[in-house]
């Protein structure tokens, strides 16, 4: 029997990005809050010091800072005739895990979605007409809008100091930034972080085409800043070990650089670390969520009583949780009705590879950071008209290489043998002289029918639970998309004076071994209905009303860009309408 | 579902790095120490921690011809590549140590990843078993680290277009594994008993662990001009170590 604790006000479920915001902004309503984290604390001068965070092998290669999945894991299969088999070591993508979640080890890219992401099922119809998508297509619109949400990727941002170049002030276009961005009320708190040669290149070879390059918004700061809460960060010194490590300045936006400071000393907030939930509780009405169920590392069960539950532990482990709780209907894709696992998406991402001539081209690739980078969005979004090419949604692309790191970046002309005296000496000759981008081009994911995620039949965790099964393949409509992107970025990376240009396209099947980015989304959606979404406009349950999901499981379909500004943005639009209207009156912000 | 306390207790103690975690509160002050994780550990000299003396000759001698040595750079075998497998396969990676282990096995397609109850030190065991019965019975009951360079390509090269199948073990994935272990070793800090001063780093200019860039973001197409450091440091900062 699980051993009853004391109940709280609120208990947060995942001490990640957006658990770490909802319980400054709950502490700070005077509420007694309790965040239980499945991972370990996690420390700058602890865990990551200068002295040893810049370990390829131990970080990058052998994930270090990520959850094991002997802890828990998926299993994946491309198509529904197909038999899933789990993921027994990672690939596509990286579950974050410990304190302070994915934002220790993200790069930091700090993007806000277009206005039109927001309403884009409206968007795409009224300007296409809803025969030119795809019939088993489920894109929705979000129920929220860009300029509701505006103030609080404001706040983000100022939380976390990021450093760029704003495109659109209030609807005045402004030269260097992104002139597609929607209007911004203020500028970036930094100045944009200076750029390193090839990515200079590449803007000045942007340029030269016609585009409007930009630098990538990045939360790895330009110079020193004070937050708004009155903690320190400290500027990027281009390390180049960033993305997959932690940060051992201070100068990358993290819960633990701009929240956990002033968190953690506040009397009404306490985490638990090590603790796995493994269930939300329900009364009997199945209507109220009566706190948590989890177990520590030593084994112990535990029960957390609380009147408000936050569920902050990632898009998956939120749908695993919802799932395994019993809350909402698992999605049906046969029948197409059921929400829970309903509208899976990931991203759609290829790489370009550039060989300059080494008698005229020192890169220095080590030179980085894990946002660095300029980048053009002409084909993201609707930004474009996708009438003539048959396929709609679109990506950011650019120069963001984000390291040297040999293992990892040692790239070599096609052609060459993989090993031997001729590859040795092609490792020699290009490393200085090539360009890799991380993510060149960063492309969206919609939705459809059957991407979705459920249980497993056959495969069980550590506590013997159903493994969460990912039932994912991409469709032609991403993958036209992505042909179309790669040969317009190549264009510029060849502009920019290369001997010889390498294209990776996207190509199907989905490929679990291979990383693309770790912005998986959706399975739990926000939305105006509740036969087709999980959560309303305030992340609030539809069933279960003193129950709120957070983060990128309630995205309805993913945008050609990175997330966590997004979701950050609606933890604290969210958190204002619990604030507000929730703990005046308890009970749904939304009438279905 | 419920959860019985007996099975969990079996089942939920948790390793970070070999050190089994304790759930702890935090609340009040965040509590750090200065170096109080876990730094990491160098691989210490001395003999093979998994192979045998015959494993590790054939292992040195895949090495050089993965990276041949040059005039300017040692190969594989010098830069010190199989004292780092050795070492990795003697660790929690040659355990699949956090990995999902849990059966059904099931082939299945390539896009679903690997799925073997095996972990990479069993692997090698048997295929380096495996590889020597090959030679000994096609090459005139030689061991592979006794053929001529050009055998020993022709073996490898082989094994990668599965032109040459091992018994009892597949070939082309025991040549994708060492391909991938030589290579990480020759450019992993040298830390883990591979890139042995430096040698790979120097050979493509990579400053290694170096933290600050900030004097050089902005100097374009230049030189760096400053030898590599590891995070152990390197030889000029350490007096009394060569
Ligand atoms: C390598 C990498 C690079 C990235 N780069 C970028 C980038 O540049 N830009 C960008 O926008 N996004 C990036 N991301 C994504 C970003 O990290 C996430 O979008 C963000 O952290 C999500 O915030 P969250 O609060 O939803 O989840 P997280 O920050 O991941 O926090 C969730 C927390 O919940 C915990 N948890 C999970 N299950 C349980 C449970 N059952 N019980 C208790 N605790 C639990 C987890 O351990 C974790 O600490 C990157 C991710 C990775 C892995
Ligand atoms: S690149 Fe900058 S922000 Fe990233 S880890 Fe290094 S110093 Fe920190």
């Amino acid at each position: 029997m699980a051993r009853k604790l004391p109940a709280k006000d609120a208990v947060i479920v995942g001490l990640g990005w957006t658990g770490s915001i909802l319980a400054h902004e709950l502490t700070e309503a005077g509420l007694e809050v309790v965040a239980i984290e499945r991972g370990p604390w996690r420390d700058t001068p602890t865990d990551f010091p200068p002295t040893s965070a810049q370990d390829e092998l131990r970080y990058r290669i052998r994930h270090e800072l990520f959850l094991r999945p002997s802890q828990t894991t998926f299993s994946f299969r491309n198509k529904m005739s197909e038999t899933a088999l789990p993921i027994r070591t990672w690939g596509a993508f990286m579950p974050p895990n410990g304190v302070g979640g994915g934002g220790v080890h993200w790069n930091a890219e700090t993007w806000r979605f277009l206005p039109s992401d927001f309403v884009l099922k409206t968007h795409l119809t009224e300007r296409y007409g809803a025969s030119f998508l795809p019939p088993d297509m489920t894109i929705q619109d979000w129920g929220v809008t860009y300029d509701e949400i505006e103030p609080y990727y404001d706040r983000f941002e100022y939380l976390c100091g990021t450093s760029g170049t704003a495109g659109n002030l209030r609807g005045q276009i402004h030269e260097g930034g992104n002139p597609f961005e929607g209007p911004r009320s203020r500028p970036y708190p930094t100045p944009a972080q200076a750029q390193p040669f090839s990515h200079t290149l590449f803007g000045k070879a942007a340029r030269e085409l016609g585009y409007k390059p930009f630098p990538q918004p990045s939360g790895n700061l330009s110079q020193a800043y004070l937050n708004p809460l009155g903690i320190r960060l400290g500027p990027c010194t281009y390390c180049g070990f960033c993305e997959w490590f932690g940060c051992g300045n201070y100068s990358k936006a993290s819960p633990q650089t701009t929240i956990l400071p002033v968190l953690v000393r506040k009397p009404n907030f306490l985490a638990r670390d090590n603790c796995e939930v493994t269930r939300i509780n329900l009364d009997s009405s199945g209507k109220r969520a009566t706190g948590v169920t989890y177990v520590d590392a030593g084994g112990e069960e535990w029960e957390q009583p609380g009147e408000l539950v936050i569920l902050s532990a990632y898009t998956i482990f939120n749908v695993q949780l919802l799932l395994l709780s019993g809350i909402g209907k698992p999605y049906d894709p046969v029948a197409g009705e059921g929400v829970i696992g309903r509208n899976f998406t990931h991203q759609t991402i290829s790489d370009v590879t550039g060989f300059f001539d080494a008698a005229k081209f020192i890169f220095n690739p080590f030179i980085a950071s894990g946002s660095i980078g300029m980048c053009i969005d002409e084909f993201n979004g609707d930004n474009f008209d996708h009438g003539p090419h048959g396929f709609v949604g679109g990506g950011y692309m650019g120069q963001v290489q984000t390291n040297g790191r040999p293992i990892e970046t040692t790239p070599v002309p096609p052609g060459t043998p993989r090993w031997g005296a001729a590859w040795k000496s092609a490792v020699r000759e290009n490393y200085l002289s090539a360009v890799k981008p991380g993510t060149g081009v960063h492309g969206s994911f919609y939705a459809y029918r059957d991407v979705y995620l459920d249980l497993d039949p056959t495969y069980k965790d550590r506590f013997g639970r159903p493994l969460v099964r990912m039932t994912i393949d991409f469709h032609d409509n991403e993958l036209k998309q992505n042909a179309f992107l790669t040969d317009r970025f190549a264009d510029i990376i060849q502009a920019m004076g290369a001997k010889q240009v390498m294209k990776e396209y996207r190509k199907g099947p989905y490929d679990i071994t291979k990383y693309q980015t770790t912005h998986l989304c959706g399975g739990a959606v926000m939305g105006t209905d509740p036969k087709t979404s999980a959560i309303n406009r305030y992340l609030q349950s539809w069933d279960v009303p003193n129950l709120f999901v957070m983060g990128a499981s309630g995205f309805p379909q993913n945008a050609g860009y990175n997330p966590t500004g997004t979701l950050a943005a609606l933890a604290f639009w969210s958190a204002e309408a619990i604030r507000s209207t929730y703990l005046k009156n308890p009970g749904p912000l939304v009438n279905a | 579902m419920r959860l019985h306390r007996r099975d969990l207790l079996a089942s939920t103690a948790v390793l970070f790095g070999g050190i089994t975690a304790h759930a702890s509160i935090v609340s009040g002050a965040l509590p750090w120490q200065p170096s109080a994780g876990t730094p990491p550990e160098p691989a210490r000299p001395g003999p093979w921690l998994f192979f045998t003396n015959e494993e590790a000759a054939a292992i040195e001698a895949i090495a050089d011809r993965i990276i041949p040595p040059d005039p300017q750079t040692p190969g594989g075998k010098d830069a010190g590549c199989a004292v780092f497998i050795d070492r990795q396969l003697a660790g929690p990676y040659g355990r699949q140590e956090g990995l999902y282990t849990a059966a059904p096995f099931h082939k299945g397609k390539k896009e679903q990843g690997p799925q073997s109850d095996a972990g990479p030190a069993e692997q090698y065991r048997k295929a380096l078993a495996a590889l020597d019965r090959y030679c000994r019975a096609n090459r005139n009951n030689r061991a592979f680290a006794d053929l001529s360079d050009a055998e020993k390509d022709d073996i490898l090269a082989g094994l990668e277009s599965s032109r040459i199948a091992l018994e009892g073990t597949n070939g082309k994935e025991f040549f994708e594994a060492i391909l991938k272990d030589v290579q990480q070793g020759f450019f992993a800090d040298p830390l883990y008993g591979g890139n042995r001063d430096m040698v790979a780093w120097k050979m493509i200019g990579y400053p290694g662990a170096r933290y600050d860039y900030r004097d050089w973001v902005s100097r374009h197409n230049e030189r760096f001009p400053l030898p590599p450091v590891s995070i152990m440091g390197r030889p000029g900062w350490m007096p009394g170590k060569a």
